[in-house]
């Protein structure tokens, strides 16, 4: 291998957050026997793959330079919206079209907004996170809706036939799949790049910029409704602060996974590996007794890390430049 | 003449219209509404999100965003209770000025963050609204800090009168107006708006946008102290989630208010205009007795129409402009 290719692996981001992720595991095993073991490992996803099946939507509208806030509370209507309808006596088929559909509607609410009134997206899922929370706040007060069909929890506590794979595993893999398909082999994919980089000469190359906007953040608010169904049914009842503050976890996972936040750079393989890498450092520091909160400590220290030392190499990088110049 | 049709064109002109006849609406519900008591209550309860849409405020014009605030309140909030168990008699300017400096040191980290290490804002405060969150738990053992263990004077900051009028107000008032004197009539406070405005061409006219981010973002931690030390003092408790979600109010505010999110765009008499609305939502809901519940969806949808209409006005004035133009 070459010095300059060595070099170049070393720089990319996706090489240094498997790394981590590696680092991780392995400090599990020292940590805890009960770390590596399989069952174990399979088991603790349960607890951020709702927070994964966000960040897949999120890429797209991060590598578009935009930002969506309201995901959380797209959650909470959605779920809303499926425990009302399951007090009325709708069947598990039912309810799950109208978690997803409802989350679609969320999304698409958004999207139209961004994209008809050229409102930055910040200042709209602002807007709506509180909307779409305070609405479930306003029908359910310090109420909360339990009466779920037995078949409905499947989905949230569920395994895959015999096994003891959880099939909201199962399904986040077969989306993140998608997701990447959709991102790294589709002209849709090369458009949210084009777009990312450069909004001005994707509109002259006769990229259609605001319907595409359109398209992602209706499909971050599918996602949602995805997410929605996951989670309902795993903890079995809808209340006002269901997945409160989830947006926060995913567009860190997104963006320590490599997502430059101005757009344009990042793709599915790291944001995986970040969740993972997040999920399993929680798991570990929960073995060890180390309260949630404190955990936040190093997941934002992280985040703050892994964007620094790429700063700081280019910045070191610049100045031996320019010494190597005068010389 | 002319300057009275660029005083009804101005945006904040339009809210406190709205403001007013808002006001007179609530009246014919509740006619002690629009009393000078219960409007002197609504600013006492509203002066903490002035504090943080303050702090806000002041980030947004460089074109970024401060999610860290709340963090910041509940962090100087229980250091500063905590100080108060242990030391029960510091005189209040101490504590103010342990506040402030506290504020700034929290602040600065943002800062250095995204002036010097080049972090976006919005990454920058991503993970320190997680940190410093830790911190409030990590410092307090997960423990609140009651009523009880706070001293009388300590309790009393808010409430005590101060040149006829309350602490909670005289600070808030005096923060406002060194932060209105600073942005309006100093180089550096104009600097910040060339930083949002333009910053490459800002840096060509000798402005360097680290340092005004810098700035900025000490100055956003030092008015954040400000209003957690006024939060757990007015509730009469530092709690491990005092203050949570503030940093989204506090843009709601500024938004409402008219400040731009792309930066280079806002006045700080929006800023107060947009958070006494919300602090006036708030207060009609309880007075016209409709469920506290409805508060956050009444807010969210107060948010998106401030929004659209903001920008319809702007692009109907653009237009026009366009018009004028064409004809010279």
């Amino acid at each position: 291998m070459t010095h300059n290719a060595f070099r170049t692996l070393l720089q990319s981001w996706d090489f240094t957050i498997t790394i981590i992720f590696l680092l991780v595991m392995l400090a599990g095993s020292f940590i805890s026997p009960y770390f590596l073991d399989p069952g174990n490992l399979l088991e603790t996803t349960f607890n951020f793959i709702e927070k994964a099946i966000i960040a897949l939507p999120m890429i797209f509208i991060i590598l578009c330079g935009d930002i969506d806030v309201s995901v959380g509370s797209i959650i909470a209507l959605s779920s809303l919206a499926m425990g009302a309808a399951s007090e009325a006596g709708l069947q598990t088929a039912g309810l799950v079209s109208i978690g997803l559909a409802v989350g679609l509607l969320a999304g698409m609410l958004n999207g139209w907004l961004i994209t008809r009134f050229e409102i930055p997206a910040i200042a709209v899922t602002i807007g709506t996170q509180s909307l779409f929370r305070g609405i479930s706040q306003a029908v359910l007060g310090d109420q909360a809706y339990t009466k779920y069909p037995e078949s409905f929890a499947y989905f949230g506590q569920g395994y895959i036939g015999g096994t003891n794979i959880p099939f909201e595993l199962v399904l986040f893999l077969v989306l993140a799949l998608l997701t990447g398909i959709l991102l790294h082999r589709t002209t849709f994919g090369r458009k949210i790049y084009a777009l990312g980089r450069n909004p001005v000469a994707a509109r002259f190359t006769g990229i259609p910029v605001n319907r595409l906007r359109f398209i992602i953040f209706s499909w971050a608010g599918l996602f949602s409704g995805i997410a929605a169904v996951l989670l309902t049914s795993r903890i079995g009842s809808t209340r006002p602060n269901i997945a409160s503050g989830i947006e926060l976890d995913a567009i860190t996972s997104v963006v320590l996974g490599g997502v430059a936040i101005t757009g344009g750079f990042g793709g599915i393989y790291g944001v995986v590996v970040a969740n993972f890498l997040l999920g399993y450092l929680k798991f570990g520091m929960g073995l060890i007794n180390i309260p949630g909160r404190v955990m936040n400590l190093v997941t934002g220290s992280l985040l703050i890390i892994a964007v620094v030392i790429p700063e700081l190499f280019k910045q070191f990088d610049v100045r031996t430049n320019k010494r190597r110049t005068a010389l | 003449m002319k300057g009275l049709q660029q005083l009804i064109k101005r945006r904040e002109t339009t809210l406190a219209i709205i403001i007013v006849m808002f006001m007179i609406l609530i009246s014919f519900r509740y006619p002690r509404f629009a009393s000078p008591e219960n409007i002197y209550d609504v600013l006492n309860d509203t002066a903490v999100l002035i504090l943080a849409a303050t702090a806000q405020f002041l980030i947004l014009l460089t074109g970024g965003i401060d999610l860290s605030i709340s963090s910041i309140m509940a962090l100087v909030g229980m250091l500063v209770s905590m100080l108060n168990m242990q030391l029960p008699d510091l005189p209040i300017p101490l504590v103010l000025l342990i506040t402030l400096i506290l504020g700034f040191v929290f602040g600065s980290i943002n800062g250095l963050l995204v002036g010097f290490l080049r972090i976006p804002p919005i990454i920058t405060t991503l993970g320190t609204i997680a940190i410093f969150r830790a911190l409030v738990f990590l410092v307090s053992g997960g423990q609140w800090v009651s009523a009880h263990e706070m001293s009388a004077l300590f309790e009393s900051i808010p409430h005590r009168p101060f040149l006829g009028i309350s602490g909670i107000l005289l600070f808030t008032a005096i923060a406002i107006i060194l932060v209105g004197l600073f942005i309006n009539y100093t180089q550096k406070g104009r600097a910040i708006y060339a930083v949002g405005g333009n910053r490459l061409a800002a840096r060509l006219a000798g402005i360097s946008g680290s340092k005004i981010d810098f700035m900025v973002f000490s100055f956003s931690g030092v008015l954040s102290g400000l209003a957690g030390l006024l939060y757990v003092t007015r509730y009469a408790a530092a709690q491990t989630d005092t203050a949570v979600g503030y940093e989204f109010q506090a843009v709601a505010a500024c938004v409402i208010g008219g400040v731009s999110v792309l930066g280079g765009s806002g006045t700080i008499s929006g800023v107060l205009l947009g958070s006494f609305f919300l602090g006036l939502l708030y207060n009609a809901l309880t007075v016209i007795n409709l469920s506290p519940f409805y508060q956050i969806a009444i807010q969210g949808a107060a948010i998106l129409v401030a929004i659209v209409a903001n920008t319809i006005v702007n692009q109907r004035n653009q237009q026009k402009m366009l018009a004028k133009r064409s004809l010279i």
